[in-house]
């Protein structure tokens, strides 16, 4: 629109400004496909190195990894999807997540390392109920607090309060758990699932797919097929003509928080027993991954999230995992914000694009 | 609801005045000077009383509240020569001769003097070394103020140009560069030492111009982007920028030492005048080499580079360039259609705040005789952002009282008011013993920020020193689409 205005008082023609942008309509995706192309080489290199059972070893890592980045960007992209706000609190209320689920874990159920299946079964439920219902309350709380009461406001306002809320939830955790690491026993049985010449995948890795799985399906089939689920996606569509519709956007609204919430939860349940030790800034340093990740697949789109979630995850595996040329460990947060900042420089709508959860 | 909590309070303040027959009205019919004046008086005399019987008392403290009162209570804005108001700045001036004087008046040999009284909670007055913090701090707040303040634009990765402005000090004040070896009107550095040695008067200017063409590289791609993008955007660059500072000592695996890793580039060059200067005007030397004085040296040096800023944003504020910051701050669509070239504009902002945040960081390298990369954390960005949102956006008098105000705290202060709530109820307080373990406030500091950050954005979006714009503004609301999305 407004390059139509500047086109009427500029000397150039028509027809050579057209051609100018036709030709710059190519230069980022051959960059793009440039990029992608060294990529690949430099995976294939590497598993011609490594050899191909390391190479799918790493990639478990990284499906571990993205399926907990999953859990997480999902509470960011169903928050700016109804409210356009990114929750930078979110973060930590999953780190909060893991702080319950190890209270859970430590001081109600006493779990060790090596109990058996039955225990552990019913002390992960449990914690996974407690974690979820706590976090999710949380987070309906700060909005509540923090973000319902500056909905006129400019768009900036509660994006600092959110920013003002991280810094203070983190301080809740230091007074909580002290500012070292909480450690969780690792509970989880180490055992193989299986081991194919050389390819093994451990019960544990399992385990976070399995925790994770159902929780994707029950939000999928909650957006998808519930009315409250209807309400969350006419708010995010239109809020006015929703409230016109006789949907009460308040009320949607803290839905959607209780349900990030409760994803974030079952992220922090998943970090702790995995990871094994959650310290008050876990959430900070994650939470801007799986941000990125909600980015990256196109924030406000749920497959989209799990999506990003999934490639942020591979992307940090192969960094740390792979040998041949790979930045190590050290950048990985460098490789992450890259990649965020090119996303949102050249396709600001992510990879799969739109900006609501229609299409759940 | 918060509108009628204050609407409340409002009315039952009143009705107890009533009771003693100073109704409202009656209160605004007494002429303005005398409302102040008795406002004034009331607040001096309600801390003087704090100070008398649950701090420290001593005599000065009399004098101080004198001072406030005839700084505060007289309209000077409204005095004129010759139709200039020249009143205006009658009330920064005494300021900044306190400031100035403040060497004088409330340290002796390097420590708080004794002469002067303390508050309850808060303690003594701030040492010298809390005062370079402030000035330094508030160079860098009214940096982000032009970003923030003027242009509207988010930034939440303002630590990188604070970073910037430091390693640019290490490199070229150092001994970093061992293979070189250039002089350029150092002080006090043995001869022979390698490395580049530029006059830290110079390398506060080059820091600068490198900080700010760093803000307009990333300025350049990233400004298009709409309001919570770019804050997320700058946010990933001030992440990025501080992990090159702690993996540079071995770039790309080449040996290349260019930030001394996690060590940091230390010891930095002292800033001083030279002999010629120290012998004919009788400006120091070398600051190291005054003792418990440097502080002062110090801190006048920060004083002359806040004066400067301050110049700068009040003149910038009122030039074409700033009101054409202040128009897309508010309106972007409508600054665009009046012919506001948006990309220029915002770029300008941001290069001048990086600008000033990197001056304010390689000042404060060569104070702290060091750049470390532990410093460059994203609490600071936000801890620069919580000042300039507290003093009010846009409001240069505001920021610095928002960054000297949230310096302090966090230099002093906090552990001031944790110690003194630990004696009287931490473990064998003196009151009662309300927790057992000692209270560690100083740990608790961001949360503390957080919450400043929360409850001014919720109940005084403006801050407590508001731009009359920018209060306007938030109550009236702002046409803040972002072009971004009205041209989509």
């Amino acid at each position: 629109m407004f390059i139509g205005i500047t086109l009427a008082t500029h000397a150039h023609t028509e027809a050579q400004i057209r051609a100018r942008r036709d030709y710059g309509k190519y230069i980022l995706p051959v960059i793009a496909s440039l990029l992608v192309l060294a990529l690949v080489f430099w995976l294939a290199k590497n598993i011609q190195i490594d050899g191909t059972a390391y190479f799918i070893n790493i990639a478990f890592i990284g499906l571990t990894n993205g399926a907990l980045y999953a859990l997480i960007a999902l509470g960011y992209t169903l928050v700016y999807g109804i409210l356009e706000l990114i929750n930078f609190a979110h973060g930590d209320v999953f780190m909060l997540g893991g702080m319950f689920s190890a209270t859970m874990i430590l001081s109600v159920f006493h779990l060790k390392a090596g109990a058996s299946t039955g225990s552990l079964i019913g002390a992960i439920l449990g914690s996974l109920v407690v974690a979820m219902a706590a976090c999710g309350l949380l987070n309906a709380t700060i909005e509540r607090i923090a973000y319902r009461p500056l909905r006129g406001a400019p768009r900036l306002a509660p994006l600092i309060t959110a920013i003002g809320m991280s810094f203070i939830l983190e301080d809740i955790a230091i007074a909580w758990k002290g500012p070292g690491y909480t450690a969780v026993p690792s509970v989880l049985p180490h055992g193989e699932l299986f081991s194919i010449s050389g390819v093994t995948y451990t019960w544990e890795k399992f385990i976070v797919v399995l925790i994770t799985l159902p929780v994707l399906l029950l939000l999928v089939w909650l957006v998808q097929k519930t009315r409250q689920g209807k309400a969350m996606r006419a708010t995010a569509q239109d809020r006015d003509a929703a409230a016109m519709m006789g949907i009460d956007v308040n009320r949607t609204i803290s839905f959607t928080f209780l349900i990030a919430g409760g994803l974030a939860g079952t992220g922090g349940l998943v970090y702790a027993l995995y990871f094994g030790q959650i310290r008050y800034d876990t959430g900070f340093q994650l939470g801007l991954i799986a941000f990125t990740a909600a980015v990256l697949g196109g924030i406000g789109n749920l497959p989209g999230a799990v999506l990003g979630a999934l490639l942020i995850g591979f992307i940090q595996a192969f960094n740390e995992g792979l040998t041949w040329h790979s930045p190590g460990s050290d950048w990985t947060e460098s490789i992450v914000f890259s990649i965020l900042i090119l996303i949102l420089v050249f396709r600001p709508q992510g990879l799969l694009g739109e900006r609501t959860p229609e299409g759940a | 609801m918060r509108r009628r909590v204050i609407a409340g309070v409002g009315e039952g303040w009143w009705a107890l005045l009533g009771t003693f027959g100073l109704t409202r009205a009656r209160w605004r019919e007494l002429p303005r000077i005398a409302r102040r004046a008795v406002k004034a008086v009331l607040w001096l005399v309600v801390g003087l009383l704090l100070i008398a019987f649950l701090g420290v008392w001593e005599w000065s403290a009399l004098a101080i509240a004198a001072v406030v009162l005839v700084l505060v209570v007289p309209d000077y804005g409204r005095i004129t020569v010759r139709g200039r108001r020249v009143g205006r700045f009658i009330v920064p001036a005494a300021v900044l001769v306190l400031a100035a004087t403040y060497p004088f008046y409330a340290s002796s040999q390097g420590d708080v003097s004794p002469s002067m009284p303390q508050l309850p909670i808060f303690g003594p007055v701030p040492q010298m070394s809390t005062m370079v913090g402030m000035a330094v701090f508030s160079i860098m707040a009214l940096g982000l103020n032009f970003v923030v303040g003027y242009a509207g634009l988010l930034d939440l990765g303002y630590v990188a140009f604070y970073a910037m402005g430091s390693y640019t000090a290490g490199w070229f004040a150092s001994s970093q560069f061992s293979k070189q070896n250039v002089y350029f009107g150092a002080i006090g550095v043995t001869p022979g030492l390698t490395g580049f040695h530029f006059s830290i008067w110079l390398v506060l200017l080059m820091a600068g111009i490198a900080t700010a063409v760093i803000g307009i590289l990333i300025g350049l791609p990233t400004l298009r982007l709409r309001g919570d993008y770019l804050a997320i955007v700058t946010l990933g660059f001030g992440e990025i920028l501080p992990q090159i500072a702690r993996n540079g000592d071995n770039l790309f695996g080449t040996g290349f030492n260019l930030t001394n890793g996690t060590g940091g580039i230390t010891p930095i060059d002292p800033p001083g005048f030279g002999s010629w200067l120290h012998h004919h005007v009788g400006l120091p030397a070398n600051f190291l080499t005054l003792g418990t004085n440097s502080d002062r040296a110090f801190f006048w040096c920060a004083l002359i580079l806040v004066l400067l800023t301050i110049f700068a944003s009040s003149r910038l504020r009122d030039s074409r360039l700033g009101r054409a910051w202040i128009a897309i701050r508010e309106d972007e669509v409508a600054a665009a259609a009046m012919g506001v070239p948006l990309m220029r504009t915002k770029t300008w902002a941001y290069a001048t705040g990086a600008f000033f945040g990197g001056v304010a960081g390689a000042y404060y390298a060569s104070y702290v005789s060091g750049a470390f990369p532990d410093s460059f954390f994203f609490q600071i960005s936000v801890f620069i952002l919580c000042m300039v949102i507290l003093g009010g956006m846009g409001n240069i008098w505001g920021v610095i009282f928002g960054a000297c105000f949230l310096t302090y705290l966090n230099l002093e202060g906090l552990s001031n008011i944790g110690g003194w709530l630990n004696n009287h109820f931490g473990p064998g307080g003196s009151d009662f013993e309300l927790w057992h373990k000692t209270l560690d406030v100083p740990e608790y500091a961001y949360g503390i920020y957080g919450l400043i950050l929360v409850i001014v954005m919720l109940f005084r979006p403006e801050g407590l020193i508001p731009s009359s714009r920018r209060a306007a503004e938030f109550h009236e609301g702002v046409h803040d689409q972002p072009l971004y999305d009205a041209a989509a």
